[in-house]
């Protein structure tokens, strides 16, 4: 377990390099240094105490701009709405009005993960050692991505394992989140806040559910590998 | 054919104790709000499969970190919200209306099958979509799946237990 970041990210060690080069051009490499401080936060991985408010203050955000409550599985519903409504009532209603906001902001969520990608230099995520290990051993090889190509690829995607992880997966992800009426964000962060005790089952629930398919399903999943 | 009320959608995505209204005025700051989560959700790499694993099997503090910071952050806020009465820009004032209990049973097992789906994909329905911005373009299936998955509940809703 690690309270705070580790004190060697990438960027720090380029800067190191760099110093080591130009040795004796002081000036030079102090500029250099602090330059590549100022811009790292913006590229590298956020420390958790900086994401973990940024993330919660999207809540009064919403609130104070348009009564609006914070949370992203409503968009499901509105989409399904939108395209295929059918004859269920479920989805007979009004998207516009009810989720037209909610859904302009979700294609924002798309740039914003597009326009983050391509700000700054790629790398791979830095898990602890001990997951890297444990995955390893499960049999999983590639760490380079934001999610593993051997199961998060188009061409995984013919696979069995990749099937699980994308169809499967993503099947559970809006039947659950539709059932349990919200998902990490509606039910973790806007619910809890607001001291709703439905919102606190749902969480366990996305515990014991996420536990369950860690420990029991995916030794499986990737074992197939 | 009954329209569903539209009061029912507290909790995803619109507050209720007042009709949701259009308000066409408001949408680019809802899309530039949408682009800063975007990066924040990249950023804070809680859209990675790794994190979500590695959250799950607790080996880092990192995402109970992240978890647990945002809850903070957005809890002081809704109580200071509560406390100074404050009006949102659109005008009215702000009202969150708590989800109704019922059986519980909606949230628990909901709750579990979403658990499943999250560790399956290593992704939540925000994380899914800024995934595909960040070129994981497979995770378009996975949104079609997920939208399956939304029709498929809305139509064995009424034989469902709440």
């Amino acid at each position: 377990m690690r309270l705070w970041p580790r004190s060697g990210t990438c960027v720090k060690g380029d800067i190191r390099d760099s110093r080591d080069t130009s040795r004796g051009k002081c000036a030079a490499g102090c500029a250099e240094r602090t330059d590549a401080r100022m811009t790292s936060w913006f590229n590298a991985e956020w420390p958790w105490y900086v994401a973990g408010p940024l993330i919660g203050l999207f809540v009064p955000a919403l609130l104070l701009i348009g009564n609006k409550v914070f949370g992203i599985s409503g968009n499901l519903r509105h989409l399904c709405s939108a395209i295929v409504p059918g004859r269920i009532e479920f989805l007979r209603y009004d998207w516009k009005r009810a989720g037209l906001w909610n859904l302009v902001f979700l294609a924002g969520v798309l740039l914003g993960g597009f326009l983050a990608s391509h700000i700054g230099t790629p790398h791979a995520i830095a898990i602890s050692p001990e997951t890297t290990a444990t995955l390893s051993r499960l049999g999983i090889h590639d760490f380079t991505g934001v999610a593993p190509h051997e199961l998060f690829t188009w061409h995984a995607l013919l696979t069995l394992p990749g099937f699980i992880s994308v169809v499967v997966g993503g099947f559970l992800v809006g039947f659950g989140t539709q059932y349990a009426g919200g998902c990490t964000s509606g039910h973790a962060v806007s619910g809890l806040a607001n001291f709703e005790l439905p919102s606190l089952i749902a969480v366990l629930g996305f515990f014991a559910g996420g536990l369950a398919a860690t420990y029991f399903i995916l030794p499986f999943v990737i074992g197939r590998l | 054919m009954t329209q569903t009320s539209l009061p029912e959608f507290q909790g995803c995505g619109v507050a209720s104790g007042e009709q949701p209204e259009l308000r066409p005025a408001f949408l680019p700051v809802y899309l530039l709000l949408g682009i800063a989560f975007g990066f924040v959700l990249t950023r804070s790499e809680v859209l990675s499969w790794f994190r979500i694993q590695e959250m799950f099997r607790f080996q880092s503090f990192r995402m109970y970190g992240i978890i647990g910071s945002a809850v903070a952050t957005a809890a002081v806020s809704i109580a200071l919200i509560k406390r100074l009465g404050l009006k949102s820009i659109s005008g009215g004032p702000i009202t969150i209306l708590k989800r109704p209990m019922g059986s519980g049973l909606q949230y628990a097992v909901g709750g579990t099958i979403f658990g499943l789906g999250w560790a399956l994909t290593g992704a939540c329905p925000g994380p899914l979509f800024a995934l595909i911005g960040n070129g994981v373009s497979v995770m378009f299936a996975a949104v079609l799946s997920a939208l399956a998955g939304t029709w498929v509940y809305g139509w064995l809703r009424p034989r469902l237990p709440h």
